[in-house]
């Protein structure tokens, strides 16, 4: 069994808004010299530490974990798995 | 008749709910905590405004996982009037008697006024003696209660009558100016607005009738008559 870390973002599916990140960007990016941006999409993140046989595994079990707790609402999120070796 | 609310830890509507149940309405009210089992002997549960689990990960997204959700989801399945307010309904979406999300208001303030709901379905066990159209003066208390369905559901929710109350103005961003749905059938009610904050003349400023109604409905639904 080895430790991993597992990073899941939780963001709003494309097409659904999200003020927090149309602020970030109007109110603050646009407003400095950062006319280069062009989106800005808020995000939450959770960090899982998880011990597991290999990685496939570890994305595996918070993919479930994720899906039966409903960690994120499906009907308007989606998250991104990103699993790393401590 | 009997009816049940339940209190989850964070739970702050409760009491208000109990008085305008047990006061106001005269109706036999008791308060079950979120770990206990629920007796057979309800007529009508209501899950109260609030913020349970201080709405951690997503309002209502822990309390959905209570004990007492397996109960609530076991009458609701056997007809059972079942009315959740505010957070109430934020736990009925993340527990999935209700479809749809309840996202952060347009504004990302916490919202505390009074709006108007006009109802849009008055076949439900807490609506049968509003008039369809009705206009209800009525408070908002959240933060989360922008209500968002993808276009499939909400036409299923149309198809099935199942928008139950929808903002005079737009108040939030939510879709279709919804403010209030229920399940296929028609038993299980949620709703963002606060009816327990306005059936009283001496906190209604505008018309307690109305949101009296509501609690007036669920009588009739059990057969109670007045």
């Amino acid at each position: 069994m080895s430790l991993y870390t597992v990073h899941v973002i939780i963001e709003n599916k494309p097409g659904i808004s999200d003020p927090e990140g149309e602020t970030i960007l109007k109110d603050l990016v646009l407003k400095g010299s950062y006319s280069s941006v062009k989106k800005i999409r808020s995000a939450k993140m959770l960090k899982f530490k998880i011990n597991e046989k290999n990685k496939a595994l570890a994305e595996k079990k918070i993919q479930k974990l994720c899906d039966d707790l409903r960690i994120y609402n499906p009907m308007v999120s989606k998250i991104t798995i990103e699993v790393f070796e401590d | 008749m009997k009816v049940g609310v339940v209190v989850f830890p964070g739970s702050n509507c409760d009491r208000d709910m109990y008085h305008v149940l047990s006061d106001v309405f005269k109706i036999d009210t008791q308060f079950f905590w979120h770990e206990k089992k629920l007796p057979k002997n309800l007529d009508a549960i209501i899950l109260p405004g609030g913020f349970s689990y201080g709405d951690r990960l997503r309002a209502g997204a822990i309390a959905a996982h209570s004990p007492v959700i397996s109960d609530v989801k076991k009458f609701a399945s056997h007809g059972m009037p079942i009315l959740g307010v505010c957070n109430g309904f934020q736990i009925l979406v993340e527990a999935e008697l209700l479809p749809g999300a309840l996202l952060k208001n347009n504004s990302l303030n916490f919202m505390c006024k009074w709006t108007n709901l006009i109802v849009e379905n008055n076949s439900t066990p807490f609506t049968n003696k509003l008039k369809m159209h009705q206009k209800i003066p009525i408070p908002i208390a959240n933060g989360e209660g922008r209500y968002y369905a993808d276009g499939k559901t909400i036409n299923l929710l149309k198809k099935n009558h199942q928008i139950v109350f929808r903002y005079a103005d737009d108040v939030n961003g939510s879709t279709l100016r919804i403010a209030g749905i229920c399940n296929k059938e028609g038993n299980v009610v949620g709703m963002m607005p606060h009816p327990e904050r306005a059936t009283e003349p001496e906190i209604n400023p505008i018309d307690s009738k109305p949101a009296s109604l509501i609690f007036e409905s669920l009588l009739n639904a059990i057969g109670v008559t007045q």
